[in-house]
């Protein structure tokens, strides 16, 4: 703008509109995104450099453990041995079959297998939300694969050579349990529910007796109960199966969690959806069954899974009364001589953690999904 | 049921020609006839059933157990025990030991769980992320996964006591647990305590005088700073004036083992680690949540009225989050209690173990035995929550 001529009389006039400054260096890219998010005064930058520190420390141990010292063949502990050695997977693919189905019979394991993949064929449309048939599958699910499912895996019927209980382990009894606790629990938790909302005083008494009960004592202290306790409750003669009174415990511990849950969605739903049912001439299990309980329980679904997040990471307390689940399993061929090297321990909480945590994150991850597809004009 | 029950009262309507079964309250009461029968008989056949089988099994029934020689050893005991005292004091013992870990697992815990919640909420990107991780790991592993990680794969890999891995060399770590330095009180100590109660004491109540004070006048009184002095300075006085009786025992290595300072068991080092990490992951997110729970103006308020960032936290945030809080928080607290009875994997002796276990081995007496195991569970949590509740009544907000 040298030019502009001053002193003709005429007053300065931009001709052309100037271009926007670029931002400060420290502003733009990498560098000023960590300049403001990372190093703003010295105690900030220390704290930065701290958790990066350890983060890059736990992230090199993992690697350096999990994967590049690590030994990924062999047939018994003698390849795992040395000083240089990290993690020992062999340890964990020799007893893999072991470890999913327990002490199941090899040629067996085709039954659990197809029980599995029959659950995941159910399960994965349920849980889509733009899937069709919602209904039929949910009646699949919950009323035909558990009968299913029972005849596959303990046999008896249609030729099926029976497998006792006794010989289940691993990853099937965790999803036994936990399926079970979550199939079972369900219906009762939600009559639980309407019992503790109930305005007859008898009925709601015994709802807040029974979840509060279960809701006070410990998981551990309940499978004691189913274990030890219940068989003498019963009638004399009667035996009852080991996994099915662990079943039973954790059933009725995981109904009482589960009528909370689906209690927060019955006081969820406005009063007048009750009104309205009412004012149809609806009594009360039509209103319940057909106006009130759809709303509710689709609010709670994210409280469900959690709910089912929780009892499937309870599972592993049945390893108390001597049922092996996958957590158990590990445990338990720690001992076995010979895989004995300093690496197994380590290798064997490695696997079980990283299985654990594809289960658990996974099934967060998706209550994070539903809750924020919910979250779309369903605020009260 | 339950709804049908409004509207005008029975007494009320004009006499009905339909049916009684038509009649709601009818209705409601036959259900809750039917109710009370099926329950009755249930629990009457469950006693029967008892009944008949304890006395084919021949298994004594009763409390008078309790008082039996136990016959087994425990290995921590916060109150003297032998092997020749009762069921009733290793029922004690185990009560203790399961208060302890509890108690110390909620204070880790909740220091945890607040410095990772806060840290979630930095402005900081590596803070964030790395108490993200955190957060997630720890909520989505079991319990047990934790405890027996720490037990069998830390502790149990520690060197033995000649190698121990040592701080500042007055705590050392070993695989047989965590040896800490002890304090002895001499004699005369007690006027050393008794100042320090004194202090406390003093402490209340300058805070009241404090208080009605500035709620009067409006004049601030250093009350922090005054009574951090006086905590400090009154004991010391005390102790002082009795010529210091208090010795600082140091773990010594001797042989093969430690002597002196006390040892915490590797189960409950375990077990406090396991449990408030596990923990410290879920009271993050309650945090978290109590806080941004908190509107940003309330904060921008605050600093318009002139507080500092470190106040306006302290003075205006907290208080408000801890509202949201406290209910959550009281059900962790309570999760955390139960869960110490994990311990039973590991042999930490608290109650499922010494009396769920060892105690109903020894006697066989399993409906009496469960019932006073799941009794103290129940206690425990209906104190625990009774006290949660008075202190949320106390906090929670009073409206107009």
């Amino acid at each position: 703008m040298s030019d502009v001529a001053i002193g003709h009389g005429q007053p300065f006039v931009r001709k052309e509109i100037l271009q926007p400054e670029p931002p400060p260096a420290s502003l733009v890219g990498f560098s000023g995104w960590a300049r403001q998010n990372l190093f703003v005064g010295p105690a900030n930058t220390l704290l930065s450099l701290f958790c990066l520190a350890l983060a890059t420390y736990v992230a090199w141990i993992m690697l350096d453990f999990l994967v590049l010292r690590a030994v990924w063949t062999g047939a018994n502990r003698e390849a795992c041995i040395g000083p240089e050695v990290g993690a020992c997977w062999p340890f964990i693919t020799t007893r893999f079959g072991q470890m999913l189905y327990g002490f199941y019979p090899a040629e067996e394991h085709w039954r659990p297998a197809t029980v599995f993949f029959v659950a995941v064929a159910l399960i994965a449309p349920l849980l889509t939300p733009s899937a069709p048939y919602k209904k039929a599958n949910a009646l699949l699910f919950f009323v035909a694969f558990p009968i299913f499912a029972f005849v596959m895996l303990s046999g008896g019927f249609f030729g099926l050579r029976p497998v006792e209980t006794r010989a289940w382990g691993g990853l099937l009894v965790t999803l036994v349990v936990a399926t079970t606790g979550i199939v079972a629990s369900l219906p009762l938790g939600v009559l639980l529910a309407l019992g503790r909302r109930s305005k007859l005083p008898v009925v709601r008494f015994f709802a807040i007796a029974f979840i509060e009960f279960w809701r006070g004592v410990p998981l551990i202290t309940v499978l004691f109960f189913a274990t030890y306790m219940l068989p003498l409750f019963l009638p004399s003669g009667w035996s009852i199966d080991g996994l099915l009174r662990a079943l039973v415990g954790v059933s009725l511990f995981s109904a009482a969690y589960m009528a909370e849950v689906v209690r927060g969605g019955l006081q969820a739903i406005p009063k007048g959806q009750y009104e309205g049912a009412m004012a149809m001439g609806l009594r009360y299990w039509p209103m319940m069954i057909l106006i009130v309980l759809p709303q509710a329980l689709k609010l709670v679904i994210p409280g469900i899974v959690n709910t089912f997040i929780g009892l499937f990471k309870d599972t592993t307390l049945v390893a108390i009364i001597s049922i092996f689940d996958f957590l158990g399993i590990i445990r338990s061929a720690f001992a076995d001589p010979n895989w004995a090297t300093p690496g197994t321990v380590y290798t064997g909480f490695a696997f079980a953690g990283i299985v654990y945590f594809i289960f658990c994150y996974g099934m967060s991850r998706y209550s994070r999904f539903v809750e924020e597809r919910l979250d779309v004009g369903h605020k009260h | 049921m339950a709804i049908t029950h409004e509207g005008p009262a029975p007494a009320a309507r004009p006499p009905s020609t339909s049916s009684i079964w038509n009649d709601a309250r009818f209705r409601g009461n036959v259900a809750q006839v039917v109710v009370v029968v099926v329950v009755a008989l249930a629990l009457g056949a469950m006693v029967w059933n008892a009944q008949e089988n304890l006395s084919n099994q021949r298994i004594a029934s009763g409390f008078g157990f309790l008082d039996q020689t136990a016959g087994f050893g425990l290995n921590q005991t916060l109150i003297p025990y032998s092997e020749s005292s009762s069921y009733g004091r290793a029922l004690l013992v185990a009560i203790l030991n399961t208060l302890l870990v509890a108690v110390v697992g909620i204070v880790f815990a909740t220091i945890l769980g607040f410095l990772v919640g806060v840290g979630r909420l930095s402005k900081n990107w590596m803070v964030r992320k790395v108490c993200t991780v955190y957060v997630e790991v720890t909520r989505n592993l079991p319990l047990l996964f934790h405890i027996l990680f720490w037990y069998l794969a830390v502790l149990a890999a520690m060197p033995a006591a000649r190698n121990s891995y040592s701080i500042f060399g007055e705590v050392f770590l070993n695989n047989r647990g965590v040896y800490i330095p002890r304090i002895v009180f001499g004699e005369g100590s007690l006027v050393g305590f008794v100042a320090l109660g004194i202090a406390i004491v003093g402490a209340i109540a300058l805070n009241r005088w404090s208080t009605a004070r500035r709620e009067k006048t409006g004049q601030q009184f250093p009350v922090f700073w005054t009574s951090v002095a006086m905590l400090v300075a009154l004991p010391l006085i005390g102790f002082a004036l009795v010529g210091f009786p208090l010795t600082i025992e140091t773990p010594v290595l001797r042989g093969f083992n430690f002597v002196g300072g006390s040892r915490l068991l590797p189960e409950f080092a375990a077990l406090v680690v396991a449990l408030s990490i596990y923990t410290g992951g879920f009271i993050a997110e309650i945090v978290r949540a109590g806080i941004k729970a908190v509107s940003h103006g309330q904060s921008e308020a605050a600093a318009s009225l002139g507080l500092k960032p470190s106040l306006s936290t302290r003075l205006v945030v907290i208080p408000q989050a801890m509202r949201v809080m406290i209910p959550p928080l009281t059900s962790q607290y309570l999760n955390l209690t139960k869960n110490s009875s994990l311990a039973a994997f590991i042999g930490y002796p608290e109650l499922v173990q010494v009396f769920a276990g060892t105690t109903l081995n020894q006697t066989g007496q399993a409906i009496e035995i469960i019932a006073i195991t799941m009794g103290c569970y129940l206690v425990i949590s209906l104190v625990t929550s009774l006290f949660m509740n008075w202190y949320n009544r106390r906090v929670a907000l009073i409206e107009r």
